[in-house]
């Protein structure tokens, strides 16, 4: 059994955290194959992500460094892992569930002739060596899956993988040039999301406003709760859908999936879709003024109430415990 | 121009799957079957394309004779012809599916493939990346309507196509990114592409008339071997039930003292 090779996720060389949840499945893979782990990083300047990456413990960290490679892409970016698994003769290859890993992990299995599972939440069990774990329908059946070809690919979900420590050796590093063709993908803008609050896959706390939050302004509501707890603010897709929020705001199965100590949810329904995102948290608090919706079926702590009256109420009253 | 674009037959989007007893699968008794909604997205802005540039728009469904309905659906919307490759969703995975599509891809040389980002039942959001990768494409995965909700509701489209380049906003992690992909290209639709228009019941009948082919992989020349099974279903982990509190007073103590999170 050869490696597992994990993508390393960054944007213009910052080390992306969401990375560390696949050294953590590469790790518990290692454990049950004997196989090491090695890392990948790809793109233009990158002694800073690479002194990063390695920090957790990999036999090797390959770096694809080229002026062709400076701007994310899909195609080249798959182009760039893919021959580094097989320059590398790795068996797995792994990297997070983000918009990234699911752009670039699928291209890398077709150049790799290799079957993927995608956002895996664990190992199972019925399989002969590796079988994964991972949610189908909404999260609401959990598939156990096996990968029949010689080299598997997964990316893995953040909130059940939790994020490596730092061995306190370094790994070695290699450079590996690839050769790629003429681009045909290229990146024109990237616009930013700006924001001063945690983010949300990777907070303690969750504030999430809905359709029920009824305009831009009055998510201030939602923003001040969250400043008062230190926390991170979401959204459903009625809230993106109606530009309350950003996209990148979206809770739920095409949004982000999170699992903080505390969610609380006002003026949310609690739709499947939703509930696919959020119902892995710890604490789970509904805000909403409809005693039957079906968020209070997840909630640990539900409060049927007028959200416009209960948030400043419950925002005014952290600030004076916190004094 | 031409389109090649799917319509996969899905569980009805909103509607609790549970597992069988057994779990040998999901209990289909009494759900309804839909298209796909990734897959209306990917339609709907074939026939904003179509109508914005003229276009010849051939829909593919890879699924049993029932699969008919969500297909003559899309041909409803303005799809101008189908194609059906038989096949069962236990005898597919994402990347047979990728491989007949791009099969498809070979014979009818379209200039673009709208898919949907992901299928709603299995989850996956793999196969417009593999097919793209089978061809050596470009992609552009997860576009929106660059115009928010207005564009969405518009008819016009999101997609900006000249002189065979292809412009793109994609929701990414961070932000949203703007690509450009050369022709032919590999496109994946997120829900805020565009909303997709209600067929008419004049379309509806008109659509009855179009032509859909049947076809098999063995028509293909496809291996039907699978690279990914489903070998065992397991239930969610189940929340223990909650409690509903009287005010934010008594929500604050809770959150204090049983539950130990402020
Ligand atoms: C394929 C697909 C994928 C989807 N993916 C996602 C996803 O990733 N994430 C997601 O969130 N959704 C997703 N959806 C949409 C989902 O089905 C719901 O439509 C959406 O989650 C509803 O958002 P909401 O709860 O904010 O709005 P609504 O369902 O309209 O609920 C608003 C709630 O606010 C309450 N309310 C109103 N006023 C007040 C007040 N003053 N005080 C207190 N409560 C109030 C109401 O009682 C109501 O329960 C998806 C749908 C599809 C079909
Ligand atoms: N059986 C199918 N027939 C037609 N299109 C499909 C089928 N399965 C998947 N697709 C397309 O591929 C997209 C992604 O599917 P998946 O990777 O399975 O989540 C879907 O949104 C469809 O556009």
């Amino acid at each position: 059994m050869g490696n597992t090779l994990v993508f390393v996720e960054h944007r213009d060389g910052e080390f992306k955290k969401a990375t560390l949840s696949a050294v953590t499945f590469a790790r518990q893979v290692a454990d049950k194959t004997g196989a090491a782990y090695d890392m990948v990083v790809v793109g233009e300047g990158l002694s800073n992500v690479t002194a990063e990456a390695a920090k957790y413990g990999a036999a090797k960290v390959y770096v694809v460094d080229a002026p062709a490679l400076k701007d994310y892409t899909d195609m080249t970016w798959a182009a760039a892992v893919a021959a580094v698994a097989k320059q590398s003769g790795a068996s797995v290859v792994a990297g997070a569930a983000t918009t990234a890993g699911k752009g670039l992990l699928p291209r890398v299995a077709a150049l790799l002739d290799a079957g993927m599972a995608s956002d895996i939440v664990g190992f199972g069990d019925k399989g002969a060596s590796l079988s994964f774990l991972r949610p189908m329908w909404a999260g609401n059946v959990i598939g156990e899956v096996e990968i029949t070809s010689a080299v598997q690919v997964a990316s893995v979900r953040g909130t059940d993988f939790d994020a490596a420590e730092p061995t306190g050796d370094a790994s070695p590093v290699e450079a590996v040039t690839v050769t790629l063709g003429n681009p045909t993908q290229r990146l024109v803008s990237f616009k930013a999301t700006v924001s001063s609050r945690p983010e949300m896959t990777e907070a303690s706390v969750v504030i999430a406003g809905g359709r029920g939050v009824k305009s831009k302004e009055n998510f201030k509501l939602i923003e001040d709760l969250a400043d008062v707890l230190g926390g991170a603010i979401g959204a459903s897709r009625a809230a993106v859908d109606a530009e309350f929020v950003e996209n990148d705001y979206q809770i739920g199965q095409t949004g982000k999936v999170i699992a903080p100590d505390l969610y609380i949810g006002a003026g949310i329904s609690g739709a499947i879709q939703h509930l696919a995102g959020m119902k892995n948290s710890k604490v789970i608090v509904a805000i909403n003024k409809d005693e039957e919706a079906p968020i209070f079926d997840v909630a640990d702590y539900g409060l049927v109430a007028d959200l416009f009256k209960v948030l400043p109420e419950l925002t005014e009253k952290l600030k004076a415990r916190k004094g | 121009m031409k389109i090649l674009v799917t319509a996969k037959r899905v569980t009805d989007p909103d509607a609790r799957i549970r597992l069988k007893a057994d779990l040998s699968g999901i209990d289909s008794e009494g759900v309804e079957f839909k298209l796909n909604p990734f897959c209306e997205n990917a339609i709907e802005e074939a026939v904003r394309l179509k109508d914005a540039h003229g276009a010849d728009v051939v829909v593919v469904g890879i699924g049993t004779a029932e699969n008919d309905a969500e297909i003559r659906r899309a041909m409803a919307m303005g799809c101008d012809s189908g194609i059906r490759v038989e096949g069962t969703d236990d005898q597919l995975d994402s990347d047979l599916v990728a491989r007949i599509l791009a099969k498809l891809v070979e014979q009818e040389q379209p200039d673009l493939v709208l898919l949907g980002k992901q299928a709603v039942d299995g989850d996956s959001n793999q196969v417009a990346q593999l097919l793209a990768a089978y061809l050596g494409y470009p992609q552009a995965v997860f576009v929106s309507h660059p115009e928010g909700s207005t564009g969405m509701t518009s008819g016009k489209p999101g997609l900006t196509v000249t002189g065979g380049k292809l412009q793109a906003m994609r929701e990414v992690d961070g932000g949203a990114e703007v690509v450009e992909v050369d022709m032919p290209a590999v496109i994946s639709a997120d829900l805020r592409l565009n909303e997709p228009r209600l067929p008419k019941l004049p379309m509806i009948m008109k659509a009855k008339r179009k032509p859909l082919k049947a076809m098999t992989m063995a028509d293909l020349g496809i291996d039907p071997a699978l690279k990914v099974k489903t070998i065992a279903y397991h239930n969610p982990p189940v929340r223990a039930a909650g409690i509903k509190v009287a005010d934010v007073d008594q929500l604050l103590d809770k959150l204090a003292n049983e539950a130990k999170v402020i």
